[in-house]
């Protein structure tokens, strides 16, 4: 009897079958077995954020999961939002504001902002939405803290700022 | 070309060419990869065959091992290998060692030092193997001094006298003695060290997150005994690195050895852990500062003392009053480090060095001084800029000290600043506002690069400079394309590979002036010969867009001038200029925050910073240095403090999660005006250094701003809100 792959991933639009070490995380199957490299590691325990990536539709720390665990789960990386030819709207505000500068926390940025700006969108609270009742205002606080769980060392935060904003203001004039 | 720069190249050859991109806020040209995740760090090499390696480090603080039992773990599954030898290195290098660390693991220097490689097929074999690996040591820990007070401290330099400081500040008209501590810092650069090591016979390649590839090749050659000549080093995208990768470490030379004697491709990427525990720490420091000035608020007394700390052996002195040589006047004078050999990891280069922590407290002291002598702290500091460095009598090139002051002032909005503090409250939050000067001193270092013009009109810049976040593609590109006068996106630059001619490389804030100068004089030598060809004097032709001509000479194609590519090497090397005249960069940082009244929590409002380094090559990268270093700054002055177990030495808090680097919620809107300089002393290119210069000084105007906001005044770094909470003021009483 052919036997179950552990897990089928579609990663950004891909299926993939993985059957290795099952104490291997989604980050390193993105990175050592399907060279999807854009995906960062940067403390492997959940406290820098380089490592996010979105699984259906939600931003998470792909060091914390276990690939085994996402079974027919829709996996996004940096590889799926855009390419060197063809930059997501975010990921050419990025380079417009120089909202980087080494670039190794930038792909768990970007990824984490793309999903970021969907949950403000839909209306989701944070820790500093005055009413939780109410649609959270698109107010740089609200930015601040949606994206502080992803660390920047070069400091670039408010470049990084600069550049979501003026990609939520693209999308929403492109609306 | 080559130069040796004793004389100033003022001829501001860069704002006669006619291109016009030097200085633009432009792009930078890898950004694409980099948002993108197609540029290619130093772990993600894809290399047949690799194996994995992971580290162990040492359970005891100082001692000996006895017994490594690698029966039991090359018994489990995947193991290839425990590697523990003599050339692996018990400590990182310091920057431009040029030579191998100490080495030979079976002694241990300090907690957590790594003692072994463990080589597996996968990753996670190696892990469980590594943390399944037993040790047995011959302890020695308990003759070993973990505190730098416990211990007796030397002179790590000849202090620097002057006059008579005691009888000056007993003199004074107004005078403040002061203590400060600052505690030790980490680089946490985000991406941890990493090396893949592959030899091909003699041949090692090695794929590497290195900030000096020069330096490097000749430390990682020393290291593993082999002629440099068999060393290739590969570090095109560095993840960062502040310091913390200037020397070659355990990664690479264990990956090396490792990849030897298994004769595969070994990957050694160090855990965010044993990056904390092992590489590199900024010194602690105490410091006593000590001012004195006259009723007109002149300095007549200044002392800056500091005990900073190492491991024995190690010659590195944090060099906590570096600025204080120069900044500010004062005839009776006392400057001097010293060091205590105690068991923590090493200490060494964490960005900015010296200035980073003694800034800080100088600036807290000329706050207080400025308040005892009823003068505004912008102006105290404008009044006490010296003719020349006091004792030496060297001049200074070019200093926009006061302009910083001002420009910043007036963006800020300083005027509204209330001399006294607990004068403005919003809800619970008294607000305050803090200023604080910038220094930090410049050096050009040695550098080479090589410039071609192709036959078809493409630049290429070529050298084994680093770019580690700090713009050195988007910058050579944008000095080689102003001197040939061809657009920037018919210029590429090479960086990173340790074959091509030695770049400065980055640290100390030296790459854009040194390698810059480098590409500018391969440059000269390329404008010269096509001068010939043109009929003209090198000075007198005009390039841009691809076309070159002179006076009353007709433009041509500047391919129709080449016959073939046309390839120049250029050279610069310090000279005399660094000695004789003071080239330091300068600054002003001003900062609002609020303090809250109940529980002492601190917020940065806003922070402007106003800079003066010389010629700026490339506004927005220039404007990310600073912005990055105010960063830091703020880090510095809230939330960063390694913390070190008093009874073994060891780093309690060795992660992200216990060191606290600031995050996006704790930085404001920034706001950087660059002062427009040009600096022909400190290189040909009138440029000097900027990486650092935006966190000396910035944690100062924090504290500052939070003695306006609450009229508390701490003196021990980091500013939290245990420390402020004892002395807030009632919280119920109406601001002052
Ligand atoms: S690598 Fe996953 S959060 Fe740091
Ligand atoms: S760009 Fe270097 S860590 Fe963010």
């Amino acid at each position: 009897m052919a036997q179950r792959p552990a897990a089928r991933l579609s990663v950004n639009g891909q299926s993939h079958e993985y059957h290795g070490d099952p104490r291997r995380s989604l980050l390193d199957v993105l990175r050592l077995d399907l060279g999807l490299t854009g995906t960062k590691k940067g403390c492997d325990h959940g406290q820098c954020g380089a490592c996010t990536v979105i699984v259906n539709g939600r931003r998470i720390n792909s060091c914390l999961t276990l690939a085994v665990m996402h079974d027919e789960d829709e996996i996004t990386t940096i590889e799926g939002i855009g390419t060197p030819d063809a930059l997501s709207t975010l990921q050419a505000a990025f380079v417009a504001h120089d909202g980087f500068q080494c670039g190794y926390c930038t792909p768990g940025q970007i990824c984490s902002a793309t999903a970021m700006i969907e949950e403000i969108r839909q209306g989701w609270p944070s820790a500093v939405t005055a009413d939780p009742a109410d649609k959270p205002a698109v107010a740089e606080a609200e930015i601040r803290e949606r994206m502080s769980g992803n660390l920047c060392r070069c400091g670039a935060y408010d470049n990084i700022l600069a550049a979501i904003r003026d990609a939520m203001a693209q999308t929403e004039a492109a609306r | 070309m080559s130069d040796t720069y004793d004389t100033p190249d003022t001829r501001d050859m860069l704002d006669r060419t006619r291109q016009g991109v030097i200085g633009k806020p432009l792009d930078r040209p890898e950004g694409p990869l980099k948002v993108a995740g197609t540029a290619t760090y130093a772990a993600e090499y894809v290399r047949e065959n690799c194996a994995e390696g992971v580290l162990v480090g040492a359970t005891i603080s100082t001692g000996r091992v006895k017994k490594i039992h690698r029966d039991l773990v090359m018994a489990m599954p995947g193991v290839l290998g425990v590697y523990s030898s003599e050339r692996m290195l018990r400590r990182a290098a310091q920057g431009t060692a040029g030579e191998a660390p100490e080495q030979d693991v079976s002694k241990v220097d300090f907690p957590m030092q790594p003692v072994a490689l463990v080589v597996a097929e996968t990753f996670e074999q190696a892990t469980n193997a590594a943390k399944a690996l037993q040790i047995d040591y011959d302890d020695q820990s308990g003759d070993a001094q973990f505190m730098p007070q416990d211990v007796d401290a030397e002179p790590a330099a000849d202090p620097i006298t002057a006059g008579d400081l005691d009888r000056a500040m007993r003199d004074a008209a107004h005078s403040v003695d002061l203590a400060f501590t600052t505690p030790g810092h980490a680089s946490a650069a985000m991406e941890p060290h990493a090396a893949i090591a592959e030899w091909d016979g003699r041949d090692l390649t090695l794929w590497g997150s290195l900030q000096m590839l020069t330096y490097n090749v000749a430390e990682l050659a020393d290291s593993l005994g082999i002629d440099p000549k068999h060393v290739h080093l590969l570090s095109p995208y560095v993840g960062g690195g502040f310091g913390s990768k200037l020397g070659i470490s355990h990664e690479a030379v264990a990956a090396a050895i490792a990849a030897k004697e298994l004769d595969r491709p070994v990957r050694v990427v160090m855990s965010r852990q044993q990056v904390f525990q092992s590489i590199m720490r900024r010194s602690e420091t105490e410091q006593r500062i000590r001012l004195g000035c006259g009723t007109d608020g002149r300095l007549t007394a200044f002392g800056h003392e500091a005990l900073v700390s190492n491991l024995p052996g190690e010659e590195f002195s944090e060099p906590v009053t570096q600025a204080s040589e120069f900044l500010y006047a004062g005839e009776n004078r006392l400057l001097a480090v010293r060091k205590s050999d105690i068991t923590r990891l090493t200490a060494g280069s964490v960005r900015a060095p010296g200035e980073a922590v003694g800034m800080q407290a100088l600036e807290v002291a000329m706050d207080e001084l400025a308040e005892a002598a009823g003068i505004d702290p912008v102006e105290l500091r404008k009044r006490n800029l010296p003719d020349e460095v006091p004792g030496e009598g060297t001049p200074y090139s070019s200093r926009r000290l006061v302009e910083a002051l001002d420009a910043g002032a007036a963006a800020f909005g300083w005027n509204k600043r209330s001399a006294k503090p607990c004068a403005r409250r919003e809800g619970e939050w008294w607000i305050g506002m803090g200023v604080a000067s910038a220094a930090r001193v410049n050096i050009l270092a040695k550098a080479e690069a090589r410039v071609t013009l192709t036959a078809d009109g493409h630049v290429i810049v070529e050298t084994d400079h680093t770019d580690i976040g700090t713009g050195s593609y988007a910058i050579l590109g944008q000095v080689a394309a102003e001197m040939l006068g061809q657009p920037i996106d018919r210029t590429t630059v090479r960086l990173g590979d340790s074959r091509l001619p030695s770049g400065a490389g980055s640290g100390g804030s030296w790459g854009a002036s040194s390698t810059g100068s480098a590409v500018f004089l391969a440059c000269e030598a390329i404008r010269a010969t096509l001068a010939q060809a043109l009929g003209c004097a090198s000075d007198d032709l005009l390039l841009q867009d691809g076309k070159a001509w002179a006076e009353g000479v007709e433009p041509r194609p500047v391919t129709d001038l080449l016959s073939e590519d046309l390839t120049r090497t250029g050279k610069i090397e310090p000279g005399k200029l660094m000695e004789k005249v003071n080239q330091s960069t300068y600054g002003a940082f001003f900062c609002e925050v609020a303090v809250n009244a109940f529980t002492g929590e601190t917020r940065i409002r806003r922070m402007t910073g106003a800079f003066g380094f010389g010629r700026v090559l490339n506004a927005k990268t220039a404007r990310s240095q600073c912005i990055g270093g105010m960063v830091w700054g703020i880090g510095s002055a809230l939330t960063e403090e390694l913390a070190f177990d008093s009874r073994d030495g060891h780093l309690v808090n060795h992660d992200l999660g216990e060191y606290h680097v600031p995050v996006h919620a704790d930085i404001p809107d920034m706001e950087v005006i660059l002062l427009e300089e040009r600096d022909p002393h400190a290189s040909p290119i009138q440029a000097k250094g900027v990486g650092e210069l935006g966190i000396c000084g910035a944690a100062g105007a924090v504290a500052n701003a939070i003695y306006n906001a609450c009229g508390v005044r701490l003196h021990d770094f980091p500013m939290t809100p245990d420390k402020l909470l004892a002395d807030l003021p009632d919280p119920f009483a109406p601001a002052a």
